[in-house]
């Protein structure tokens, strides 16, 4: 269970962060140009950081108390193989889920 | 590609071309927002908590990577920290928007700021690179339009999800929803070999690194992976260079 005191820093704390993030460039950089270095490596926080996050889950799922899981991992598999052919998020998540569901349901028989 | 003829535009007509770009995106905010309102609900907070959180923080991503790491007991600033940078994309958004929209005044900045998200900025960028006769204030009124259908929806969406939230059983297994949501935001963003090995590098530190405490083995991997996409990127330009 998360903390009440916690929770509303959290809350706050990102409030104020996320927002800085986006009034920091648009507000005061305005259009003076940014070092190509910072933006090199801005370009790839989000394919770096995303699957970071999920990775360990994909491979030791909460659900199963960590126990490798076929049903969770054949589904991250299917979502980042129909992601990539499609370039369609709502085609990958639809795919992703329809095997998770179908195969929990196999194995359940 | 810029049009051939130019078009003349009203502010209304703007908002409105907006308006139809932005509705599209509902299909992906309604079930994004209202699984952050069930998965909230399933780590304890209360529908005033779940709703304050959508509307002050207004950044998916952030707010699920926040909330995973709260209920695995990460201290606070791991917390912040590994939500803001799974956020840093909007920094981006917002320097690339600057050039189109810095001359607004002040507060219409300060206002778009708060609002600039994947959806409005996508369809900004691509509609100001089609028309650049657009004025200042057209610009401004196509990202009110675009905003206009998603954002009731993602307050709604968020609150709708925490009511529901505890009756979901264990078997519709939502905790998976997650990975498989940020799978599938990623994998169309995997356009070039350095965004691959950008990827590649931090889920092998990520999996290398998960019985780092404090949760800073994603911060590791994260870094890693920036930079190995970066380093990447020189490299291959260097090549191309060298065979042309």
């Amino acid at each position: 269970m998360i903390d009440t005191g916690t929770l509303w820093i959290v809350i706050i704390g990102l409030g104020i962060g996320s927002y800085a993030l986006r009034f920091a460039f648009l507000g005061i950089v305005g259009d003076r140009p940014m070092p190509a270095w910072l933006l090199r490596h801005l370009r790839y926080t989000a394919v770096a950081m995303l699957p970071a996050l999920v990775a360990p889950q994909v491979v030791w799922p909460a659900a199963t108390d960590g126990q490798a899981d076929l049903p969770r991992m054949a589904a991250a598999a299917v979502t980042l193989v129909v992601g990539l052919l499609t370039k369609n998020v709502l085609a990958a998540i639809f795919s992703g889920a329809a095997t998770l569901f179908g195969m929990l349901w196999l194995f359940a028989l | 590609m810029p049009s051939t003829t130019p078009k003349t535009r009203t502010r209304a007509s703007a908002y409105w071309k907006g308006f139809a770009d932005g509705a599209p995106f509902l299909l992906v905010v309604i079930p994004f927002a209202m699984l952050f309102g069930v998965l909230a609900t399933e780590a304890g907070l209360n529908v005033l908590e779940t709703l304050s959180f959508s509307a002050v923080v207004f950044a998916g991503a952030a707010q699920f990577t926040a909330l995973q790491l709260m209920q695995e007991n990460a201290p606070t600033v791991i917390v912040l920290a590994s939500a803001l940078a799974v956020n840093l994309r909007v920094a981006m958004y917002s320097a690339s928007l600057t050039p189109w929209i810095g001359a607004a005044p002040l507060w219409q900045r300060a206002i778009a700021a708060y609002f600039t998200v994947d959806q409005s900025y996508a369809c900004s960028v691509v509609q100001f690179e089609n028309e650049p006769q657009m004025t200042v204030p057209q610009r401004m009124a196509y990202f009110t339009g675009v905003l206009s259908p998603i954002v009731p929806f993602w307050y709604a969406s968020s609150i709708l999800g925490a009511l529901v939230g505890t009756q979901v059983p264990d078997s519709w297994a939502l905790d998976f929803a997650l990975p498989i949501t940020f799978l599938a935001l990623v994998a169309p963003m995997l356009r070039t070999a350095a965004h691959v090995i950008a990827a590649l590098v931090a889920i092998i530190t990520s999996l290398l690194t998960a019985a780092v405490p404090y949760s800073l083995g994603l911060m590791i991997a994260g870094t890693l992976g920036m930079m190995a996409g970066a380093q990447a990127e020189v490299l291959l330009e260097r090549r191309k260079l060298r065979h042309d």
